[in-house]
């Protein structure tokens, strides 16, 4: 052994790595999401294949030009930008024209991600930062669904969806409401299975609720997701909701309803567990999560809109920092039996 | 002493642009992102304040002799919040429409930390003619700055200009910029703008420095 092998190699924490790189783990995630975006592309035919791959293109351009211009090492290739590109993509209503697409996209990584400094430095989820800014910038063509397995679904493309830039677009086929917007204003409630297995209209992937719930069980056993934070999410909502059922069965759905519908499944596997958005530590976690639920509840009961995962979600990443700094675990050799 | 050197051109061409209030020293970002929706309400709004800048630097230079330092605030305040009342009645007699799009917001340029700040750092140090000078410069470069905010949100959110359509019918318009967080894009992205020409001026005088030496 020579001499200068022989010196101790003194590095910051962390000290123990799992091997699991980022581009690792982004291919997982893309293994888990696959399901679901075969499926939104089953359901709702070529627009919805056209969505996502535009989505997808938009969000990881966008990375690449970025990380030219300000000289930064390209982190293109890590699949980071394109996870975040496909959850994006997951969802838009699926009949959205392809420039609003492509627009929210730019904002969701040149504002949700690279003005935050890039990867791992995120104080948002960058997907639904893009799709915040086109939910206040374009209010109608946000809450517009088409039906899904309409007939023509592979051979028609809907007029919206090829819209000319910046133009308003031109709908012509046939709306539906989503389960949570006819709850919401007719008090209708969908069954379990129809929801389950995405027989409803709604955003492009947040239909099928047993592939999402695969995909985070996929994730959780390769160890490449935290579980308490959509388990709490789950709790949280079943609880309060099936209070209120026991007050006003009239008034407010049921558990299962509130679980299955809008974006709460594909939001709490997949866009609340963000790594770098959610909290730390277990304990954090659970708040993290039950922070969502409550919001998510009080939103959709009482608020002016029949969904409320995507700001549920936003403002508990906010919030993600100061859980951090409320519940720090003990360090370790210090507080209770040190000497 | 500093300010001897300085020249009357330079005391009015610094508000416009090397010391801009909005873009460069961010003071008076309550109008500057409330009311620039549309860009006649930006115009009005920085013309309301240019003049509100200009007579209360002249008044307070004029009585700086006799403002004691412990009570300044409160007799700026006091002179600012004079002018802002005329200011507003002002408004009301020319257009009822346009004094109820600025809301409060007129009322509230008194509390306006640019006017504020012009009074204290520089009206009460120099003569009334200087603090005319800087006050139109800095009026100008705030009415400048709300117009460059209110017409990107007003082409954005209206597709018009002053009220006269630009585009074409079939342009979506994007509800956000009308909206106060529109007010927050739009400001970034001429901040954006704003510090990258101010980034390459002081390189290219570097340069010139360098150059020369």
């Amino acid at each position: 052994m020579s001499k200068l092998q022989k010196f101790l190699e003194i590095g910051s924490s962390p000290h123990i790595s799992s091997g699991a790189s980022v581009d690792v783990i982004m291919r997982n995630v893309f293994i888990a999401l696959l399901p679901v975006c075969v499926f939104s592309v089953y359901a709702f035919g070529i627009a919805a294949l056209l969505v996502l791959a535009t989505a997808t293109l938009s969000c990881v351009i966008t990375e690449d030009v970025l990380c030219r211009t300000t000289g930064k090492p390209s982190t293109v290739g890590d699949w980071s930008v394109a996870i975040t590109g496909v959850l994006y993509g997951l969802t838009l209503p699926p009949d959205l024209p392809l420039w609003m697409v492509a627009v929210g996209g730019i904002f969701a990584v040149g504002v949700g991600k690279f003005m935050f400094g890039g990867l791992g430095c995120n104080a948002f989820n960058p997907a639904l930062v893009g799709r915040a800014f086109l939910q206040a910038a374009f209010p109608q063509a946000m809450t517009h669904w088409s039906l899904p397995f309409a007939d023509n679904r592979f051979s028609d493309l809907p007029g919206s969806i090829l819209a000319f830039p910046f133009s308003e677009p031109v709908y012509d086929a046939v709306t539906a409401a989503t389960p949570l917007a006819r709850m919401k204003f007719e008090a209708i409630q969908a069954e379990n299975p129809e929801l389950l297995w995405g027989l409803t209209s709604g955003s492009a992937g947040e239909t099928c609720a047993v592939l999402i719930f695969l995909g985070g069980v996929y994730l959780v056993a390769r160890n490449m997701m935290n579980w308490r934070i959509p388990i709490s999410i789950m709790l949280t909502v079943s609880i309060i909701t099936w209070v209120f059922m026991q007050i006003d069965p009239v008034t407010y759905p049921r558990p299962a309803f509130m679980l299955f519908s809008g974006g709460l499944m594909l939001g709490a596997v997949f866009m609340a567990t963000d790594m770098v958005a959610s909290p730390i530590t277990n304990a954090g976690c659970w708040l993290y999560g039950f922070l969502i639920g409550a919001l998510i509840v009080v939103i959709r009961f009482w608020g002016a809109m029949p969904e409320g995962v995507m700001y549920a979600i936003l403002l508990a990443n906010a919030v993600s920092p100061h859980i951090d700094n409320l519940i720090r675990p003990r360090v370790f050799g210090t507080g209770k039996g040190a000497g | 002493m500093a300010t001897k050197q300085v020249t009357p051109t330079d005391e009015f061409v610094k508000g416009l642009w090397r010391d801009n209030p909005v873009f460069v020293q961010v003071l008076g970002m309550c109008p500057a992102l409330a009311v620039s929706n549309t860009a006649m309400n930006a115009l009005a709004m920085g013309l309301a304040t240019t003049f509100v800048l200009l007579m209360s630097g002249l008044s307070v230079s004029l009585l700086r002799n006799f403002i004691p330092r412990e009570a300044r605030i409160v007799s700026f305040i006091c002179i600012i919040a004079t002018f802002v009342t005329s200011v507003d009645y002002l408004i009301m007699a020319i257009s009822l429409e346009l004094h109820r799009a600025l809301g409060a917001f007129i009322a509230l340029i008194v509390v306006n930390c640019l006017i504020l700040g012009r009074a204290e750092a520089f009206a009460s140090k120099n003569r009334p003619g200087r603090a005319l000078l800087d006050g139109l410069g800095m009026g100008i470069g705030f009415t400048l700055a709300l117009l460059f905010i209110g017409v990107v949100r007003e082409i954005l959110g209206s597709g018009s200009i002053f009220g006269f359509a630009v585009l074409p019918d079939t342009f979506q318009t994007w509800t956000v910029m009308v909206l106060p967080s529109g007010g927050f894009f739009a400001m970034a992205l001429w901040l954006l703008i704003v510090n990258r020409l101010k980034q390459r001026e002081t390189e290219a005088a570097k340069q010139t420095k360098r150059a020369l030496s």
